[in-house]
């Protein structure tokens, strides 16, 4: 069952309607290219040796071997690839240190994760390239590693960085350590909160890192000419930030490299980041030939990805009438081989959905010997927002309370702060409450070994840099070009917002994603930014064509420009004696009287505000096996405006599922040298379609004030609460409480037999 | 190393093409006969992007060797719409929004086509069990297996 239940005016002509997406046909009969669809003329293939180590100095690395290989035309390794300082503090929200980032695309001095790339080949043929790198001789002295993020934070662990002291500690540490940075953020008296409370809940969590899963590995190619310029072509969420990463980290002029974005077959925030980008390039400057690089499965799992995992502590207070009046909590991401997991994030989104008079925060960003951690569809939230979710469900059962009505009760209101003291405008998390207690799931009822999960999750969404170009054609059609990737229909919403601004048919739009030559600079399609800032430059851009369309009807009609409307896809005017121009007819005019009519628009969005989900679970477990199956699943969130529900529900519905993956059988598995042992889709078990039932949705809209048409971001919240409402399920059916991701059907059934 | 010579049937059409004994049906498709529509997505066997139909089975073409097939009759992507008419099956995912970023779609399409040509009627449960062995981790599969129900349903009205 899918609904949309709306607050707001809704006599649109496209906007919020069931269309076909335009780029549809070309990915059901398979003719959209992808980043590994493409050959080039003369094209060479690349390969990537990877450490087997977790931990090791690299003391030689000899390549003469594999350079005398019949077809190997170059090779390259650390050596290729220009060194960078290290970033200096004040450290923002995001870290992008090309030190760190220059060692994870090569290792340098050592490699610090099973999967690390080491050196890597370009050859006439895969096969030759393949042959080629085990002709590579890594000359490595072992050192001890660590895994796991609480052992990392402790005196006397290994140590990845020497250089690396904890930042946000007083006074400054002497020693090393693996902890980057702590965060925190707080507000009230955490002590004065305590005493007032009648009740506390303890809980502490760990969760294993999960991959983003895209069905599409990495795949590129670089093609570097003897004048020095550069195209990239690649499967990423950004090519803008491609294009400038790999002009810093190879210092070159970043117009001389050209990215053009491929499709991409997934993202989910994997894709934010260069891996062999660099090295792409450089084994194409060396050989003036067109370099393709294609990960394997298994080099996605060693080499890329994956979120943090976590060990999370937990201390909620509340009174008997359920005000939640103090709650503290920290938690260590594993950060991966270098610093940067999403603490700020983390800090953030334990406590923002409620207003606590007294709370605190903290977050720990530490090393460990496994791969850098990249974003994944809300960053930092999952985790933090499964502890406290987790612990307000407990609170609610010691005071007797209905979890919604206890969240009612402490629910953020509008003009309320989120604690990292974001400010939220209208929010909908009332209307999103509501929605939860009037659905008829939540009431329904349960057969034996049965339990239901309820969750709440919240995210601040991002704007930021967004460029378009919108050009009418001569015929009347409309180009609108962005520079965002469309990971999930959104040349779909870019088409439907055009059309609705113009009042013209949607086939009249043909929207593109345009290469960084060609535009304005436009930052990831990520932080479910796209729709909203790239959707307000397409409005922008046709607004500006509309105005000139305007003012060239005012010039034929020879009236005042003011006299001249623009009302369902023609100039219009009040004036007597005028008929009314159309779309079409004024763009065959344009190129006669003055000239082409084009629209752009370079923004800085700011106000994507926040938006909440929440999902309500049942689950059945069999008490023989230890086995979760799903009955039942409702995501209940605010959309700000469904431009294209359809999409709107596919995100809220693929979150909720990679939540379920996250929640039931995800993780990373290592042996005790630190290899990584799932390196397969086997193995590393992602939900398949018999695993999960229909995704019910209901989308509020609660029009964002700050985007015309009212849109808030919609791809990150669904997986925010998604972890914690299928474990809380699962607490539900077996009546014990469970604190460690994944509930893989031993761990249940050993918690089952433990109370037999 | 030597090549073997195979001739197959592809989408209709006779092809010729030579490999090594140890190259799959997918390298072949993809790396020598510019087929790019077969995806690939893990060359284990575990995703199903680069499911295909040979002699009217869905096979994962990362798991069958380009020199087994010399006689066979190989459907992909590039064939299943008929000249400028798609499939009910494409019509349908169109319909249903059930592709979100598309690589694993031309996988689904394949398997959901070999299921309703053996089980016109499927049940929902009948449809996830059959693309079990097809991942996709943007949709969680709900438009997917309506897709998959609407067009079994109107491909049996339109044979009745």
């Amino acid at each position: 069952m899918n609904e949309v239940k709306t607050t707001a005016k809704t006599n649109f002509k496209w906007v919020g309607k069931r269309t076909r997406r335009p780029d549809g046909p070309d990915k059901v009969t398979g003719r959209a290219r992808y980043g590994d669809d493409m050959v080039m003329s003369g094209m060479l293939y690349g390969k990537t040796l990877r450490s087997p180590h977790a931990h090791a100095k690299i003391l030689s690395i000899d390549t003469s071997k594999a350079e005398a290989l019949k077809g190997v035309k170059a090779v390259v390794t650390h050596k290729d690839i220009p060194d960078h300082p290290l970033l200096e503090p004040p450290y923002g929200p995001m870290i992008a240190d090309l030190h760190d980032i220059s060692r994870n695309v090569m290792a340098r001095e050592k490699v610090l994760y099973d999967g690390h790339a080491v050196a890597a080949v370009a050859a006439t043929s895969e096969r030759i390239a393949k042959a080629a790198i085990k002709l590579i001789e890594v000359e490595y002295e072992i050192l001890p590693h660590v895994l796991d993020p609480l052992a990392a934070a402790q005196p006397g662990a290994p140590i990845l960085h020497e250089h690396q002291f904890t930042h946000g500690v007083d006074p400054k540490p002497e020693a090393p350590s693996n902890v980057f940075r702590v965060v925190s953020a707080e507000r009230g008296d955490l002590e004065k909160g305590f005493a007032d409370a009648d009740i506390i809940v303890e809980r502490e969590f760990r969760s294993e890192p999960v991959h983003q899963g895209y069905i599409e590995p990495q795949a590129l190619i670089a093609t570097a000419s003897e004048d020095g310029a550069v195209e990239i072509w690649t499967t990423t969420q950004g090519h803008f930030v491609i294009r400038g990463l790999c002009a810093r980290l190879m210092n070159m002029d970043m117009s001389s490299i050209r990215v053009t974005a491929s499709e991409i077959g997934g993202g989910f925030g994997g894709k934010n980041n260069v891996y062999a980008e660099p090295v792409a390039i450089r084994l194409s400057q060396k050989t003036s030939r067109p370099v393709r690089m294609v990960m394997t499965r298994s080099e996605v799992f060693r080499g890329t990805g994956p979120a943090s995992g976590t060990y999370s502590r937990i201390r909620m207070g509340a009174m008997r009438d359920g005000t939640i009046v103090a709650a503290e909590a920290e938690i260590y991401n594993q950060a991966g081989a270098f610093k940067g997991s999403p603490v700020g994030r983390s800090v953030d989104s334990f406590f923002s959905s409620y207003s606590i008079a007294n709370a605190k925060a903290t977050a720990y960003d530490v090393c460990v010997n496994r791969p850098k951690v990249a974003a994944y569809r809300a960053p930092g939230a999952p985790m933090a927002t499964m502890a406290a979710e987790l612990t307000i469900n407990e609170l609610a059962e010691k005071l007797d309370i209905d979890p919604v009505d206890l969240r009612m009760k402490n629910a953020v209101q509008d003009g309320g702060q989120s604690l990292n003291g974001a400010k939220y405008g209208r929010i909908g998390l009332t209307e999103v409450l509501e929605t939860v207690k009037n659905h008829p799931h939540y009431s329904a009822p349960l057969a034996p070994n049965q339990g239901r999960g309820f969750a709440l999750g919240y995210w601040m969404h991002g704007g930021g840099l967004s460029s378009v170009v919108a050009n009418l054609l001569d015929d009347g059609t409309v180009a609108i070009a962005t520079g965002n990737p469309d990971i999930g229909g959104s040349r779909s919403s870019m088409r439907v917002m055009a059309a609705e601004e113009l009042g013209v048919d949607l086939e009249l739009i043909k929207p593109i994603v345009a290469d960084t030559g060609s535009m304005g600079y436009s930052h990831l399609t990520a932080g479910s930014r796209t729709t909203f800032a790239t959707g307000m430059a397409v409005i922008n851009s046709v607004r500006e064509i509309i105005e000139k369309l305007r003012a060239l009807a005012a010039k034929k009609w020879e009236i005042p420009v003011d006299d001249v409307a623009w009302e369902a896809g023609q100039a219009v005017t009040q004036r007597d004696g005028f008929e009314a121009l159309t779309l079409k007819q004024l763009a065959g005019m344009a190129t006669k009287m003055g000239g082409a009519i084009a629209g752009h628009s370079e923004i800085n969005a700011g106000g994507a505000g926040a938006a909440f989900s929440a999902q309500i679970v049942d689950v059945e477990v069999d008490p023989e096996t230890g086995f979760v199956s799903l009955k039942r699943y409702t995501v209940i969130q605010d959309a700000g405006r469904a431009i294209s529900p359809d999409y709107v529900e596919g995100q809220m519905q693929g979150g909720a599922v990679q939540g379920i993956g996250w929640a039931l059988n995800e993780e990373y598995i290592y042996d005790d040298k630190g290899c990584l042992q799932n390196l397969g889709f086997l193995d590393y078990r992602m939900p398949v379609a018999s695993d999960v039932p229909m995704i019910d949705t209901v989308i509020v809209e609660v029009p964002n004030p700050n985007h015309p048409y009212g849109v808030r971001g919609v791809g990150e919240p669904p997986l925010v609460p998604a972890p914690g409402a299928v474990a809380n399920a699962v607490e539900n059916a077996i009546g014990k409480k469970m604190g460690s991701l994944p509930l893989s059907p031993p761990k249940i059934l050993g918690t089952l037999e433990l109370c037999r | 190393m030597s090549k073997y010579h195979v001739t197959t049937t592809i989408n209709g059409d006779e092809v010729d093409f030579t490999c090594y004994a140890d190259q799959t049906l997918l390298e072949v498709l993809r790396e020598d006969l510019n087929m790019t529509g077969t995806k690939n997505g893990c060359g284990s066997g575990d995703c199903g992007a680069c499911t295909v139909i040979v002699n009217g089975r869905p096979v994962n073409a990362c798991l069958v060797l380009g020199a087994e097939l010399d006689g066979a009759n190989i459907e992909t992507i590039e064939g299943m719409s008929t000249g400028t008419e798609l499939h009910p099956l494409q019509q349908k995912f169109l319909d249903h929004a059930a592709l979100q970023c598309g690589i694993c779609t031309p996988g689904f399409l394949n398997m959901a086509k070999a299921l309703l040509e053996k089980n016109p009627e499927p049940t929902e449960t009948e449809v996830r069990y059959a693309l079990a062995g097809n991942l996709c981790r943007c949709t969680g599969y709900d438009k997917i297996v309506r897709a998959v129900l609407d067009a079994a349903a109107e491909m049996r009205e339109s044979t009745s």
